[in-house]
């Protein structure tokens, strides 16, 4: 490490930060995964890398793992530059979607596998070993094998894994993307319990919004190689930086010209809507005519589709069961809307790729 | 497909009499003629002074031949199966090449290169090394043809065991060659293990390409192939029959031994 490299990272307050990337680009031929990227990860946190296929989250992620080497940029850990050192002396924690399990070695081998390398006493192994698997919830399956466990078991043991070697850092990539919905739910609570027990550093790499608000203090929301916007989840969803990221963290609808949550339009009969001014700060549209065109009940809330009726722009609204019910909308109804809150977003819906919009 | 059941048991016992015409019968034939003498007249055929050297010499072969083409074979899988580069589809047709080259050809095309006037010559007149009609010459053809087996075997394993388990064992701090001997190794054990039963079949068996290259002395010089040829064609017929018998054997234990042990090796492993 040279001195200017290391006057660098302190001067970009690396006291707080275990992860910092600087000026990151990588380009695969025309396409480009990462697109000058400064990243800061604060010391202790679990931050979300968010964002759709190909937008360089797991770029990312693998060039701070070292798996990938960045064509220009640096990667600090720790107040360490570790550009160009190989994954083995990074000191980190990685978990891969399809778990990587060693499948010819047992839970216990495989969780003793990065103390064995680094020729740890054989007590001090076993115990660390057992400590980690009671941790995951694995005690009892020492001596099974990877294909004699459950996605989500596995998915812990990898997890136990790369913690036995005391990573400075933890990442992990889409480490829930393969397993069944009911299993991902149970897990990301796991891991968010996990992460205030254990308090290591966490970055992971995610499609899934719900996922990312769920689990994570820190979103980074990705798009093309670029980072859109850093903030904590309410900040994303609140006050998005742009219509990609609004529409990426959630369903939009428009309405009046403007971007809103589907949820936060009120339906009525009555035109006199008026909202409570407890909400400072937030800015509502006026109200508005809107014909029902269709009513759909998913469980608990029930989607409006309706169309304006001063310019027949279609919009959607999200409103409860009770709510639906006490109105007894029908298609054709007449109803009045308001938006209750509009995120400070400038753009149209139309800004937003098709797909998105559609989720 | 859904067969009648008339047509369901005829295409069964056609399969199975295709196979036995063509392989259990010629097989077993010589078993019956070997063994009909009785087991003495056997042992005496095969203790022959030509017979011992005959396997050993065949062994020998085996011994070297195996060990070279897992070395050199399991880094040229591993450069095919997770490698892009030019010239890689060339790579691959000419590792296919034994396959489709007549061994006689190979064995012509050897004599060309190592014989006392071909190519690397020099070998013989200057350095004293005697290949072709020689010892290394057996060799270098049982290589030749043997290639393809253990990287054709393993890089599909390779392929289908993808990166994911060896990027994770760098990030754990396992270096390259922990990583292979670790987790690389053992993934692709059983590929690895039907490429050498392949090769040592192959190699016992071969007989076009080693006929051209070797001298083809009785005690001397010739394989376990060579000295059936050679008393079959002397009317020693009976001889012929034991020499036979005796490589199928040979054939066979190498392939019981290596499953046993390799069996054996994954238990031990999974016990420590």
């Amino acid at each position: 490490m040279t001195e200017k490299d290391f006057s660098m990272s302190n001067s970009n307050g690396s006291a707080g930060n275990a992860i910092i990337v600087r000026g990151a680009n990588k380009r695969y031929g025309d396409f480009v995964a990462l697109d000058n990227i400064d990243f800061d990860v604060p010391e202790g946190s679990l931050t979300a890398l968010l964002g759709p296929s190909g937008s360089g989250k797991s770029t990312l992620l693998r060039a701070i793992a070292g798996l990938d080497t960045p064509d220009t940029g640096s990667i600090t850990i720790k107040g360490r530059n570790v550009t160009g050192v190989p994954p083995q002396q990074r000191g980190i924690g990685f978990v891969f979607q399809h778990y990587a399990a060693f499948k010819h070695l047992t839970v216990r081998e495989n969780v003793a596998f990065g103390l064995k390398i680094r020729k740890r006493p054989k007590d001090e192994i076993k115990a660390k070993v057992d400590e980690l698997l009671e941790v995951v919830g694995l005690s009892g399956f020492q001596t099974r094998y990877p294909n004699q466990l459950s996605g989500g078991q596995r998915q812990r043991m990898a997890l136990a894994r790369a913690l036995a070697v005391d990573p400075q850092v933890l990442l992990l990539d889409e480490p829930f993307g393969a397993l069944d919905a009911k299993v991902r739910d149970d897990l990301r609570s796991w891991l968010r319990r996990l992460h205030d027990e254990v308090h290591v550093t966490t970055v992971l790499v995610t499609h899934d919004q719900a996922e990312a608000l769920d689990v994570a203090d820190r979103i980074a929301v990705l798009s093309k190689g670029r980072i859109e916007q850093v903030g904590s989840p309410d900040e994303v969803y609140d006050s998005p930086a742009n219509p990609f990221v609004m529409s990426f963290l959630g369903a939009v609808s428009s309405l009046n010209g403007s971007l809103v949550r589907p949820h936060d339009i009120r339906v009525g009969r009555n035109p006199d809507m008026a909202i409570a001014q407890a909400e400072d700060g937030v800015s509502a549209t006026g109200v508005l005519r809107a014909r029902v065109d269709r009513v759909v009940r998913l469980g608990f809330e029930v989607r409006v589709e309706m169309t304006t009726a001063a310019d027949n722009m279609p919009f959607t609204a999200q409103i409860t069961r009770g709510d639906a019910e006490a109105l007894s909308l029908r298609e054709g109804d007449t109803v009045y809307v308001r938006a209750t809150r509009l995120p400070p977003v400038v753009g149209q819906v139309q800004d937003v790729p098709a797909v998105l919009a559609e989720a | 497909m859904t067969l009648s059941p008339v047509l369901k048991y005829l295409v069964r016992y056609l399969a199975l009499g295709y196979v036995l015409v063509l392989v259990i019968v010629p097989v077993g034939l010589i078993l019956w003629r070997t063994f009909q003498p009785g087991l003495g007249a056997f042992f005496v055929q095969i203790s022959t002074p030509a017979a011992i050297s005959a396997l050993q010499l065949s062994l020998l072969v085996v011994a070297i031949v195996v060990p070279l083409n897992v070395l050199f074979g399991v880094p040229t899988a591993l450069v095919l199966a997770r490698n892009k580069f030019r010239g890689k589809s060339i790579l691959q047709a000419v590792i296919d090449l034994p396959f489709a080259v007549s061994p006689v050809v190979v064995g012509v095309a050897l004599i060309l290169l190592w014989g006392s006037a071909g190519l690397f010559g020099f070998v013989e007149h200057d350095l004293g090394l005697k290949i072709i009609f020689g010892f290394p010459g057996i060799v270098l053809a049982s290589i030749f043809v043997t290639v393809p087996f253990v990287i054709r075997e393993v890089e599909p394993v390779l392929h289908e065991l993808g990166t994911d388990q060896e990027e994770a064992a760098a990030t754990l701090g396992a270096q390259w060659w922990q990583t292979f001997w670790r987790i690389t190794l053992p993934s692709i054990r059983w590929g690895l293990t039907y490429g050498i039963v392949l090769t040592i079949a192959r190699t016992l068996g071969e007989y076009g390409a080693v006929l051209m290259v070797s001298s083809n002395l009785p005690g001397q010089s010739q394989t376990l192939t060579l000295l059936v040829s050679d008393r079959y064609s002397r009317g020693a017929e009976y001889g012929a029959y034991a020499v036979s018998t005796l490589l199928m054997a040979v054939a066979v234990i190498v392939l019981v031994v290596q499953v046993v042990l390799d069996a054996r090796r994954a238990g031990a492993a999974k016990q420590s």
